[in-house]
């Protein structure tokens, strides 16, 4: 059974078509690399099965659910998804700490006492321990990424879906993150991710879903999307990238 | 319950509203004139002129602008003059904004990069040459709309000229308010005449800073 | 000038003096905590809150920020007995302030909230937060501290315009500079008197908020 099931989606901006019918689904443990050229909407996608945009056409489902547009039905969704973004988006004015509590004892009503050891667990999981008390103008890039992923770890999803979480980075910072990234993966945790880091998606991914024009213009395993790619778009754009 | 009909109210505060409006026009151009006066030795070279405009601006800002009224009234009154209460009501009116302005403008020019200054420097200006020809013109442009925003600033202050004495909308509508004892009528119509001065000055200040922004934006 | 100034006065009249400053400063600190408190209310009514709420709420801000506090305290003080509405005078002054810095903390706090960054917002939804809980934990206190300096300035600006409640009886600094001069018979050393004790007291609520923010917000507000 699929996990994540999206089924015919379509999604407009006033007269702009940015999805135009896309279908794929996920099975539980899947890591699917989503790539594509800027503007083919890759985050749109993202975004829409997070609830942060609403779709106009189709369906999305995880884990059996329907995707409701009303507060309730999105809150329970996005207990079950998680969402690291490009800019991080921690909270300036909380430590990394209680970045990772926060949206457990808000949303969760988890204890505080409760919550504090589940974050000092999560920022265990990404190699920040240490840096509980440190807020985010003190960390490096890479590191506030990880405390991102450790805040949407705590609210145990099912999923987690990443936008280009290594596009904001210093080169040298890349790697620490995608290395949690794998770990992640090799742990069992579904996975969609935007991502331009092709050697990662070779290596790590299930699946890659080449996007064009808000399509879903190839998809398959990574080795016969990057050796033997079928059409001129995902030729070129590999070209490009390479 | 009185001879007065709502016109007659009405009319009566109309009629002092011209006084609000002067007092308003003479402080706002006097504080205008002596802000810029301030603005120069703010920003100019002795270190004297300096501090004595700081030392103003914190204490027309620190302090009500009622104790000022009444320290201008009981203060001019020391000199043996016997001081009209329009007197006192323009010089403290005309003192306190030209200590706000000269803030707001100063922000202006300091807006005005730091390159400019020394650019022109290079080209041989002197300083009220590069005031003239440089600073100023650039820091107008921002200058606008929040010195329009002042002016709502004016028109409210002239208020607390009642309370010296200063027949204008305000008094106008206790003295009103004294014959018909209709409080809730007359101050309700004294709120509308302020509001119809001052609203049109806030919304031009509000336009004027949105064009500013996307002028700002385009370049 | 031959006149002779004196501020013997000083040793008779210093208990209505300090009852003055007590009332002052308790009109500033009940205006300061529950004007900035409608202020938050009323900007995230126009920042997130509902239209029709938001259309109310401009209306209110417009009314209040364009006319005088003066007027507003006659309207509150001897115009709203008409409507029943009957109050004394200090709750009037109290009332008249809270509902003046409402309005302009309103502004000012829109400008704070509307400089969040997006991101802000989606990371809260993201994490299964409502729309106001997303604005209580993640964008109230970052917005704060943006525009804490114009708010402070605000907050002085109200408490120096509280001389004029002296005008509905509430006994306040400049009543007992009034009622000083109107028994000692000098009325330019009682107002200087009084005027520098506004003038100390706006020193020190400038200092006090300071020191608050650096309380409230340890970090630097984002971007
Ligand atoms: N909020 C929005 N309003 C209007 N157009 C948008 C919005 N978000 C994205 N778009 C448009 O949708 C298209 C796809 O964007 P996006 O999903 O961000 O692409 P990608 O992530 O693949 O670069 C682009 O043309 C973009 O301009
Ligand atoms: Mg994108």
């Amino acid at each position: 059974m699929s996990l994540i099931e999206i089924t015919e989606v379509k999604k407009r901006f006033g007269d702009n078509e940015v999805l135009k019918g896309i279908n794929i689904d996920v099975a539980p443990g899947e890591v699917i690399a989503i790539i594509g050229k800027s503007g083919s909407g890759k985050s749109t996608l993202l975004r829409c099965i997070n609830g942060l945009e609403t779709i106009d056409e189709g369906s999305i489902s995880v884990a059996g659910a329907q995707l409701l547009p009303d507060e309730l039905h999105l809150k329970a969704l996005r207990l079950k998804v998680g969402m690291i973004f490009q800019g991080f988006n921690l909270f300036p004015h909380l430590t990394a700490g209680r970045n990772v509590m926060l949206s457990q004892t808000v949303v969760k009503k988890t204890p505080k006492a409760e919550a504090e050891v589940m974050a000092k667990k999560m920022l265990e999981r990404v190699g920040l321990a240490h840096k509980f008390d440190a807020y985010p103008d003190q960390l490096s890039g890479g590191q506030q990424q990880r405390v991102a992923i450790a805040r949407a770890l705590a609210m145990q999803p099912i999923a987690l879906l990443c936008d280009e979480i290594t596009s904001a980075l210093d080169p040298e910072l890349v790697n620490e993150v995608l290395s949690v990234v794998k770990e992640l993966a090799s742990e069992g945790m579904t996975l969609l991710m935007v991502t331009h880091e092709m050697r990662f998606a070779r290596d790590v991914c299930s699946r890659v879903v080449f996007m064009h024009q808000g399509r879903v213009h190839e998809i398959g395993p990574p080795e016969k999307v990057f050796a033997n790619p079928a059409t001129p778009e995902l030729k070129q754009f590999l070209g490009v990238i390479h | 319950m009185s001879d007065f009909t709502t016109w007659d109210i009405l009319r009566n505060l109309l009629l002092a509203a011209r006084w609000t409006v002067l007092l308003s026009l003479v402080s706002f151009i006097g504080g205008s004139l002596v802000g810029m006066a301030l603005l120069f030795a703010r920003i100019g070279k002795s270190r004297g002129g300096r501090g004595f405009v700081r030392a103003y601006v914190e204490i027309f800002q620190g302090t009500p602008l009622l104790m000022q009224l009444f320290l201008t009234f009981f203060g001019l009154g020391l000199f043996g003059i016997d001081v009209p209460a329009w007197l006192a009501a323009g010089l403290a009116l005309i003192l306190w904004s030209a200590a706000f302005l000269t803030e707001i403008w100063r922000g202006c020019v300091e807006s005005v990069a730091k390159g400019q200054w020394e650019a022109s420097s290079s080209l041989g200006m002197g300083y009220l040459q590069q005031m003239r020809w440089v600073i100023l013109p650039q820091a107008l442009r921002v200058a606008v709309p929040p010195t329009v925003g002042f002016s709502v600033q004016v028109v409210k202050g002239t208020a607390l000229t009642s309370i010296i004495g200063f027949v204008e909308l305000s008094k106008a509508g206790t003295m009103v308010t004294n014959a018909t004892f209709e409080p809730f009528t007359v101050y309700g119509f004294v709120a509308l005449i302020y509001f119809c001065l001052c609203w049109p000055l806030s919304k031009s200040s509000q336009i004027l800073e949105r064009k500013l922004n996307v002028a700002h934006r385009n370049h | 000038m031959n006149y002779a100034f004196d501020f013997g006065w000083l040793f008779d009249y210093w208990p209505v003096l300090v009852k003055g400053i007590l009332i002052t400063v308790e009109l500033t600190l009940v205006g300061g905590i529950l004007g900035v408190s409608l202020g938050i209310a009323c900007a995230w009514a126009r920042a997130l809150g509902p239209r029709w709420l938001g259309a109310i709420v401009a209306t209110y801000v417009e009314l209040i920020r364009n006319t005088p506090f003066l007027i507003q305290l006659f309207f509150i003080f001897f115009g709203l007995p008409a409507l029943g509405v009957r109050m004394g005078e200090l709750e009037a002054a109290n009332l008249a302030m809270v509902i003046n810095l409402g309005a302009y903390g309103c502004e000012i706090i829109r400008a704070g909230i509307q400089a969040t960054p997006r991101g802000q917002f989606e990371a809260g939804a993201s994490l299964g937060m409502s729309r106001i809980q997303t604005f209580w934990y993640v964008v109230l206190v970052p917005a704060l501290q943006r525009i804490w300096p114009a708010l402070s300035s605000q907050i002085v600006i109200v408490m120096l315009g509280s001389a004029a409640v002296s005008q509905i009886a509430a006994e306040d600094l400049t009543f007992a500079a009034n009622f000083i001069q109107s028994r000692s018979f000098r009325a330019f050393e009682s107002y200087f008197v009084a005027t520098l004790i506004y003038l100390a007291l706006a020193i020190g609520l400038r200092q006090l908020l300071r020191g608050l923010g650096w309380t409230i917000f340890p970090r630097r507000a984002a971007r």
